[in-house]
């Protein structure tokens, strides 16, 4: 398993608060990475280092073998980085696919105008949004934006995606669909380190799971490995005694 | 670009700025069109950075006075000719324009606004004290100057068909880059900019590059306005009053838009020259501006081009 | 060197004035993210409110405070339904045309009734000497008064209820709904309160110099600097970034001529806004 991307001892602090606290640790390439961790824990904060919103105070962001470590958002795009928000953005008077020919014309193979336009209807009808394609994205519904959010970064023709709370505000059906779109994702080969809340789904979703709490590394594994780890339990339910019986009875 | 019908109606529109003074011979027709010209000069460009990337240019007139003064003073002690002068003057002043917005470009929202008031201010300042060209008297041409032209009478003629064209270009400027790749860029940027630059629109450069872009028309607009005058001094050249006058047109015909600008230049000059006729009204000019800007901003932000395409929505296809 | 001195401390008396009115600017931009651009204006306002009842009403300068604060509130009030209240939430280009496109309205129709001329407002103090130099009696009470305002401030945001609100909606709109708080009253007492602190400034500013109607552009210039050396929506950092700025006009104005000042200032604003964009005197987080 080749490196994808190497956190390597990361820290930001925000006047007194540590937001994230001497972080590392690995995403490999083809692999989907589960980022887990109670409110509050840095996960967004860790995304917004890795993407270049603003700089660490300490450690380096390594990519494909290259110091991105406070580079500017968009420099990082153009490396084969992109990333979704967890409160959508999306540009409200264009179409969903003149979005997603933004991400298309400026991620990391720089297309010109006409491909680019290809490559954003191909990844609209890939999350599902073959027939919105002229809808302006501020009169898309709560899933149309999160699937085009989606599909802006997707357009982008990166190597690594990363996904900030893609599922939140879905249905059930939603969900699933979103699930099968992220799997497929896997298997072109993109590289997927995931942000969630919904348990089951990045459980079943990822090969390996790192847990965040206050900033700091508190596990890493399987899936399985982390759901049985007594101070990750602790973590999220507080009283390991209770977690264990709680799981027991799962 | 050119199968699509507005590429037309932007060459029919040319031609009829040019020819409509031409066919009924009055020096006041043309006179009027080469004020609306102008405004619309100032418009599109301004709208570059207003409407394609959100950025409000308060100062915008700083690039129509420097060209202004450039152009007169090369064609003054250096003798160049009129085409060498002019193009000399839009190619510095967007020079200056691209290294000065890489710098003050890095400034978001009120702070950028403000800042290219003091641009303005600054270079005033600067002019009003540089001696080579004329401190706060200004620079004056002898009309000999226009003798290569074949004489006063026929250089006003060939000055106004020059701006026609710099008009013509403004316009075509405008579409080319609003569907192209750099248009798309800038077009995310004045939607979310940082949304933009996730996406990896390198927002540093191509928020410069339009700064930059927007310069050059106007600098070379100035220089043939001013050579028209035969004199330029800082107070006309950099009067803010004239960019502001150009805000209030990009908003008034619908910024983001291509005939917007056009559309506002020319309602906003009806009303203007209204406005001088009346005598109550006369003094409050810049008042009037306001207003109507205050009611637009309020009421019809996206203009009236807006309007238009809220109630008809096919037209977008025909009028960008 | 008793001179730079001397000027200094002048210029730091002046500056807190300068601070004063960058409160009212910083308050309205911190609570509600609006950059008010008549802010210009109602300093002029406050002048020439001042020069109206002295010239008019033959009120002594200084008891012309409580009415242009109490003027100055109401129409905070009326510009923030005017021009304001249906910008909030749009994108930020919007506010600035919205209140710049006030100010055109606002400063064409005061010049077209009054001109330009110079407006001169005669206030007779006795001065405190120190040596060779005489510290103007108006300075110094323009600098208390400024900070007893700023004290009076201070108490209203963090010791009562409707100054809580303010700091809660500035803080996180949604949340301070979701509370109960009635947001739109709190932005417009708070869009109020801004120009009220405008306006007293202006006033003060008159019994220390003479104005015209234009000379608002120089002051909201400077109150941006103070601005943004305080950072935003930072009323405490304003008051600092006044003196700050007071004390950089004090060193500046005996070796340069007066009209290099506010291109010093403008200078100063564009590099903190490039090197210290959180402000130079900020002590939260960004």
């Amino acid at each position: 398993m080749t490196a994808l991307l190497e956190i390597d001892d990361l820290s930001k602090s925000f006047g007194g608060v540590h937001a994230i606290e001497r972080l590392s640790f690995v995403a490999n390439e083809g692999e989907i990475l589960g980022l887990i961790g109670p409110n509050g824990a840095g996960k967004t904060t860790l995304f917004n280092l890795i993407n270049g919103v603003f700089p660490p105070d300490g450690g380096r962001v390594r990519f494909r073998g290259v110091d991105i470590t406070g580079q500017a958002p968009h420099r990082v795009a153009r490396q084969g980085l992109a990333r979704t928000h967890q409160i959508v953005q999306p540009l409200d008077t264009m179409t969903v696919l003149q979005n997603c020919t933004v991400g298309a014309c400026f991620g990391r193979e720089n297309l010109p105008l006409s491909r680019a336009r290809e490559a954003a209807r191909e990844a609209a009808v890939f999350v599902g949004l073959e027939d919105r394609m002229e809808t302006l994205a501020a009169q898309l519904t709560i899933v149309g934006k999160k699937r085009l959010e989606l599909a802006r970064a997707l357009a982008a023709q990166s190597v690594l995606l990363m996904l900030d709370e893609v599922l939140a505000g879905l249905n059930p059906t939603e969900i699933e669909h979103m699930i099968g779109v992220i799997r497929r994702i896997r298997e072109r080969g993109i590289a997927i380190l995931i942000i969630e809340h919904l348990m089951q789904a990045i459980m079943s979703l990822s090969d390996r799971i790192v847990v965040l709490n206050s900033g700091q590394k508190l596990a890493e594994g399987t899936p399985a490995e982390v759901a049985g780890d007594p101070s990750v339990i602790e973590a999220y339910l507080g009283d390991p005694a209770l977690a264990r019986e709680l799981h027991g009875r799962a | 670009m050119l199968r699509r019908p507005f590429f037309w109606i932007i060459a029919l529109v040319i031609a009829v700025f040019a020819l409509a003074p031409v066919v009924s011979g009055s020096v006041q027709l043309r006179e009027s069109l080469l004020l609306a010209s102008i405004y619309i000069i100032l418009a599109s460009n301004l709208n570059l950075m207003l409407g394609y990337a959100g950025y409000v240019n308060f100062g915008s007139i700083v690039f129509f006075g420097l060209g202004g003064y450039i152009c007169v003073y090369l064609l003054g002690a250096p003798g160049w000719p009129l085409a060498a002068a002019t193009l000399a003057a839009g190619v510095v002043v967007s020079v200056l324009a691209l290294f000065f917005g890489l710098g003050i470009l890095r400034l978001r929202g009120a702070y950028f606004a403000l800042s290219t008031i003091g641009v303005n201010e600054a270079v005033q300042a600067f002019v009003a004290n540089f001696a080579p060209w004329g401190g706060s008297s200004g620079l004056y041409l002898s009309s000999a100057l226009f003798a290569p032209l074949g004489g006063p009478m026929r250089a006003l003629w060939i000055i106004y068909f020059f701006l026609v064209g710099i008009m013509g270009l403004s316009l075509y400027l405008s579409y080319g880059i609003k569907i192209s790749k750099f248009g798309l860029g800038l077009l995310a940027i004045g939607q979310n900019e940082d949304a933009a630059s996730v996406l990896g629109v390198p927002t540093p450069l191509y928020k410069a590059l339009a700064y930059s872009a927007s310069a050059f028309l106007p600098a070379l607009a100035g220089g043939l306005y001013f050579f028209k005058s035969a004199f330029i001094q800082p107070a006309d050249a950099f009067d803010l009053t004239f960019s502001l006058e150009a805000i209030v047109i990009v908003m008034l015909g619908g910024q983001g838009t291509i005939a917007g600008p056009a559309i506002g230049a020319y309602f906003y000059e009806e009303m203007r020259g209204w406005l001088l006729t009346s005598d109550t009204f006369s003094n409050f000019q810049l008042v009037a501006a306001g207003a109507l800007l205050l009611l637009i901003v309020q009421f019809l932000p996206s203009g009236l081009m807006g309007w238009v395409y809220g109630r008809w929505p096919q037209v977008r296809k025909v009028l960008e | 060197m008793t001179g730079i001195i001397a000027s200094i401390i002048d210029g730091v008396l002046v500056g807190s004035v300068y601070g004063l009115a960058a409160m009212g600017l910083t308050l309205i931009w911190g609570v509600m993210d609006v950059v008010n651009l008549t802010h210009g204006s109602m300093i002029v306002a406050g002048m020439f409110g001042l020069y109206l009842l002295t010239e008019f009403v033959g009120l002594n300068p200084y008891a012309a405070l409580p009415p242009v604060l109490v003027g100055g509130f109401l129409v905070g009030l009326a510009l923030y339904w005017v021009s304001v209240h249906r910008m909030i939430g749009r994108p930020p280009l919007m506010s600035l045309l919205s209140t710049f496109s006030v100010n055109l309205v606002l400063i064409g129709i005061g010049t077209a009734v009054w001109g330009t001329v110079l407006f001169n407002v005669q206030v007779t103090l006795p001065g405190v000497s120190w040596g060779r130099y005489t510290f103007p009696g108006t300075h110094i009470l323009a600098a208390v008064l400024t900070a007893v305002i700023a004290l009076c401030l201070y108490l209203f945001l963090h010791r009562t209820r409707p100054g809580k609100a303010i700091r809660a909606v500035a803080g996180n709109r949604t949340a301070a709904e979701l509370v109960g708080i009635p947001t739109t009253r709190v932005l417009s007492f708070a869009f109020g309160l801004g120009v009220a602190l405008a306006c007293v400034s202006g006033m003060l500013i008159a019994t220390l110099f003479p104005f015209t109607l234009l000379s608002g552009d120089t002051y909201q210039l400077k109150s941006f600097v103070v601005t943004v050396l305080g950072g935003l929506g930072n009323p405490a950092g304003a008051l600092m970034g006044g003196i700050a700025l007071g004390l950089v006009e004090g060193l500046v104005t005996p070796f340069m001529p007066v009209s290099w000042t506010l291109v010093i200032e403008f200078a100063l604003f564009v590099v903190v806004l490039i090197v210290r964009p959180g402000g130079v005197f900020t002590f939260r987080r960004s």
